[in-house]
């Protein structure tokens, strides 16, 4: 392994990463939830509700579970409070 | 934060104001201490953010005070309830968690009222605290119309904050009238830092409609919000907007204090001077046990952390200061009470309970939360009535009566973790 002054830096800058929300690539800054990388994919429904309606966030706390989609095959997952990481691979409506 | 089992003297959970001075006060008194967090942040919602880009003061301070003392930081670590005595059940991205305490601290804090009127359940509306939260954590807002409506000296906040992110603020609507709000703003020149706040939001807001005595009552759009119908009493208009941040004040996160066996007054979680709860060793600060805004929780917070390390002397001298806030705190809630039209907004058709999609109309002919559970599974979704358990206080005064574990979802392998069902006494 090369020592570290020497290492390549990584292309694109740290400071951005990517995530695909249903295949789409987004790219957002570090700190950037998920729910936000969904709403930046242009995705404005999260999710259908039992009876069929569209849903999407709604307290952005963690409580409602409105914002729920599937992170890297975790279903349910609350979006507003998981922190977007390079490669995640995020799904909606499911 | 590999161990499953971890012990603590005092385990605080909540990393809000309250939670942090707590936390502060056990651990700087020696007590060997922990500060758990659903959130991968400190500072709670009202100062989230504050980590990554610090613009209070207080804030930042309280999270350096924090940082220099030696108690354990537990986040992202959702706390399911009670796992036997004085053991608390969690969920870690890493696994599940059981955290023994000798004093437990809880700090909570409060959540969002939302109260359900046709069209709320569509993309695009959120809490105000809610909308804020997430655009500091990168929801697009800029050029945004957006619209506030609700209650609460949080829409003038978030209206500001919103408006600072380039967001484009169509109006802010405020249910209570304005001769309430003129004698609290009279009331004000009593806090002159929260007087100046008042003012530097009324400059951050200028040119923004700010009214009174006005609330909305539908939204209209297909599969995203679009507009929002508003009304003064007398009549009713449309305002098109893309995002609508509404809320109707805070309620407290009451859940796991429930599931412990702590006893409440009226929604709060009922303390003693030293914020101890009816349950022995464990304790509440903050907006669980009345709102009164992060001055409030802060020193709440020092009392309990205070009165947990055997500090009474310290603690007892914080008293007239917690008074102080609290007074505060009740000229807020009386200003802002909610008035009977708000409660009236749904219509039979209008979703109340959004998990289960239980509408109006199948709720209103049960006598209380839980025949409607039973019958509509009304609050049996995913949420577990935090939202509409809170809506139904105040459109059909139902009070909530139990709380069962888990408080929070939870992945079934954390429920079904080896130590659930290890009947062994606890290891030493």
């Amino acid at each position: 392994m090369l020592p570290r002054d020497l290492q390549v830096t990584p292309f694109p800058m740290a400071d951005q990463i990517q995530l695909r929300v249903n295949g789409r690539t987004v790219s957002v800054t570090t700190g950037t939830v998920v729910a936000a990388a969904v709403a930046l994919a242009g995705q404005t429904r999260f999710r259908r509700s039992v009876g069929g309606e569209a849903r999407g966030p709604l307290c952005g706390m963690g409580i409602c579970m409105e914002c729920a989609v599937t992170i890297n095959g975790h279903a349910h997952s609350r979006s507003c409070q998981t922190v977007c990481e390079q490669d995640m691979e995020v799904r909606t409506d499911e | 934060m590999n161990e499953t089992r971890l012990r603590f003297e005092v385990v605080v959970v909540g990393a809000g104001p309250a939670g942090l001075a707590a936390a502060c006060a056990a651990a700087e008194n020696g007590c060997r201490t922990a500060l758990v967090d659903d959130t991968p942040w400190l500072g709670g919602q009202i100062w989230r953010g504050q980590q990554a880009h610090p613009t209070i003061p207080q804030a930042a301070r309280w999270v350096e005070r924090f940082r220099r003392t030696k108690a354990s930081l537990l986040d992202q670590c959702t706390i399911l309830g009670p796992g036997g005595r004085r053991v608390l059940l969690a969920d870690h991205p890493s696994g599940p968690r059981q955290i023994e305490w000798e004093r437990l601290i809880l700090a909570t804090g409060a959540r969002e009222l939302f109260l359900p009127f046709p069209g709320w359940t569509l993309p695009g509306n959120f809490g105000p605290g809610g909308l804020q939260s997430l655009a500091k954590h990168g929801w697009p807002v800029a050029g945004k119309r957006i619209v506030l409506a609700g209650s609460g000296p949080l829409l003038l906040a978030v209206g500001g904050g919103l408006r600072k992110m380039g967001a484009s603020i169509v109006s802010i609507n405020e249910q209570a009238p304005l001769s309430r709000l003129i004698s609290f703003a009279t009331g004000l020149l009593a806090w002159p830092a929260k007087l100046a706040q008042a003012a530097r939001l009324k400059w951050t807001l200028r040119g923004t409609p700010f009214r009174c005595g006005v609330w909305p009552v539908g939204a209209e759009g297909g599969e995203q919000l679009r507009a929002v119908t508003l009304s003064d009493g007398r009549r009713q208009w449309m305002e098109a907007c893309d995002l609508l941040a509404c809320g109707f004040g805070l309620v407290p996160n009451v859940e796991l204090p429930l599931a412990l066996g702590c006893q409440l007054d009226d929604e709060f979680v009922r303390v003693d001077p030293w914020q101890a709860s009816s349950v022995a060793g464990v304790y509440a600060a903050g907006e669980l046990t009345g709102i009164g805004g992060a001055d409030a929780a802060l020193v709440e917070g020092e009392i309990a952390g205070l009165a947990a390390s055997g500090k009474e002397e310290a603690a007892r001298r914080l008293m007239a200061r917690r008074a102080a806030w609290r007074r505060f705190g009740a000229d807020l809630g009386a200003a802002f009470a909610l008035r009977e039209e708000v409660a009236r907004l749904a219509a039979a058709e209008t979703v109340v309970c959004r998990c289960e999609d239980v509408r109006f109309d199948r709720m209103k002919s049960f006598a209380g939360w839980r025949d409607a559970k039973l019958q509509t599974r009304c609050g049996m979704g995913s949420c577990q009535g935090r939202v509409c358990g809170a809506a139904a206080r105040v459109l059909f005064g139902w009070g909530m009566e139990s709380v069962r574990p888990p408080v929070l979802p939870a992945r079934v392998e954390s429920l079904c973790a080896d130590f659930l069902t290890d009947q062994s006494p606890v290891r030493k």
